[in-house]
């Protein structure tokens, strides 16, 4: 029989915060290459102002986090779930500042013509989002063996990185006047590389979660 | 000292149900010429459960004492101050002592069922109370121990000595026995200090859904309780005289993370008492 409801009504409270966060950064991370590559600078705007609420958000459940350790001695898995959120949302806020990093980009280069149409930028975003949704999927679940997989599709962002890198190389290689703009691009790819390794902790958080044990798992090659 | 009274996060009761309950205004209590409390003011939400915490011999039992008159039975005991319930002075000649202790129950700090029944236990309140007839008594125990939690553990045996049960399911018993009653507070004096860890978190979780109807005060020794538990809780302390005084009151979560008096502050990280 439960013995502590109020306590463990108080924790899943928690996890569907940290679910909440996830989806606001999923939602940055995705709009702000949309808003490079549409253009759209009202929408960069948008994500830039955004940021303010995955702070807010990320700074109510640590309150949350704090009060709980304080107030109800969580032991074991309990401590370990709360200890795995404290992480968790520092590594989501960054990724939302990635996305903020993308945003003030796209409105760096407003309405200068395209260097090239995107595409593999909006395919890291994505698998980058993909990436987080599973992993929370995996927190929620506890499921260490999905979050150690995904843990390792880091190198398919890696190499995607690497393919945007050196096909920018190219172009400024070509024509030095393309400089600029392809270095813009780079540091948008970088910001996309980042995020998802900054998946790959938190799976690092769920496998800790679930087996107690503090272990790196797939360092990313950058 | 008095706080804003505000839901607190661990409450479900909707706000406007939410208002001072107990009145405490500056109150000294004496034991013949021995000062055991100083000054104490304080408001107590009715939607809340309240702890008291403080070291031993700080005055916190005797400050819950206060609230039913208990203290009138020891000997030289004397109240100087005021206490309100709904408005209404507790230490008024006027009052009605036994109505005053059906509206504000106490549960003790070692499980105390009479000798009888688990039946009888509970229904021995509402029948010194004027209640008739086996038919309601019958749906009163069944209410009060359903709320109690013990319900499903005893159905099978309410003709059994409640002094069979264990220990938590013992006071457990002696919380249906107050509901029986419909009390509006319920005081609790170190109610888990003699029970096993599990029976403990059972009754503190107890505490929480009770806290929806009725308003809880706890004085305990279990600093680790009062934070589990409580929504405000009162820090307490003795003066060089050895009076009991107030030193703290506040949100629960705040005087556990960020309390306003150092004295506080060594005392829950362990540093003096």
């Amino acid at each position: 029989m439960e013995t502590r409801t109020a306590f463990h009504k108080r924790l899943r409270e928690i996890q569907d915060d940290v679910l909440a966060l996830g989806s606001m950064v999923s939602k940055a991370t995705l709009r702000s290459v949309e808003a490079l590559k549409n253009r759209d600078l009202g929408l960069a705007r948008q994500v830039v102002a955004d940021d303010k609420k995955v702070n807010q958000k990320r700074f109510d459940i640590e309150e949350k986090c704090v009060q709980l350790i304080a107030t109800q001695q969580p032991m074991a898995s309990d401590l370990r779930i709360i200890v795995a959120v404290l992480n968790i949302i520092t590594e989501m806020e960054r990724i939302g500042d990635h996305a903020e990093g993308i945003a003030r980009i796209a409105i760096l280069i407003g309405d200068e013509p395209p260097l090239k149409p995107l595409i593999d930028i909006p395919r890291m975003a994505e698998q980058a989002v993909d990436m987080l949704r599973r992993t929370l999927d995996a927190f929620v679940n506890r499921d260490a063996a999905t979050a150690r997989k995904i843990s390792a599709e880091d190198d398919t962002v890696d190499q995607l990185y690497d393919q945007v890198f050196r096909e920018l190389l190219t172009f400024m290689a070509e024509d030095p006047r393309t400089i600029t703009r392809a270095t813009r691009l780079i540091w948008v790819a970088h910001n996309l590389e980042r995020s998802a390794d900054r998946v790959t902790n938190i799976c690092e958080r769920v496998v800790f979660v679930v087996t107690g044990k503090m272990e790196e798992i797939g360092a990313s090659k950058y | 000292m008095n706080i804003n009274i505000t839901v607190p996060e661990n409450n479900t009761r909707p706000a406007e149900k939410c208002v001072t309950k107990l009145m405490v205004e500056q109150i000294n209590l004496y034991y013949g010429s021995f000062q055991a409390l100083r000054d104490i003011t304080l408001d107590i939400p009715s939607c809340a459960i309240t702890a008291i915490i403080g070291p031993s011999g700080c005055g916190k039992s005797s400050l819950l004492r206060l609230f039913n008159r208990m203290n009138d039975l020891i000997h030289g005991a004397r109240v100087e101050g005021n206490i309100e319930l709904d408005g209404i002075p507790v230490y008024d000649s006027k009052i009605d002592v036994v109505e005053l202790r059906k509206r504000v129950g106490m549960v003790f700090q070692k499980p105390n069922p009479f000798p009888m029944s688990v039946f009888e236990n509970v229904a021995y309140g509402p029948r010194r109370h004027g209640v008739k007839g086996r038919g309601r008594l019958d749906e009163i125990v069944e209410q009060s121990l359903h709320q109690a939690a013990l319900w499903d553990e005893v159905k099978d045996k309410l003709g059994q000595s409640g002094l069979a049960l264990s220990g938590g399911q013992q006071q457990r018993l002696c919380i249906a026995r107050v509901l029986a009653v419909e009390p509006e507070v319920i005081l609790m004096d170190e109610p888990c200090s003699a029970l096993d860890p599990v029976a403990t978190l059972r009754i503190e979780d107890l505490m929480r859904s009770l806290a929806e109807d009725y308003t809880i005060i706890i004085v305990t020794h279990n600093m680790q309780q009062a934070a589990r538990v409580s929504d405000t809780a009162a820090f307490m302390m003795m003066e060089p005289d050895r009076a009991g005084v107030l030193v703290e009151y506040g949100p629960t979560a705040q005087l556990f993370t960020n309390p306003r008096d150092k004295r506080t502050e060594d005392y829950i990280t362990g540093r003096f008492g």
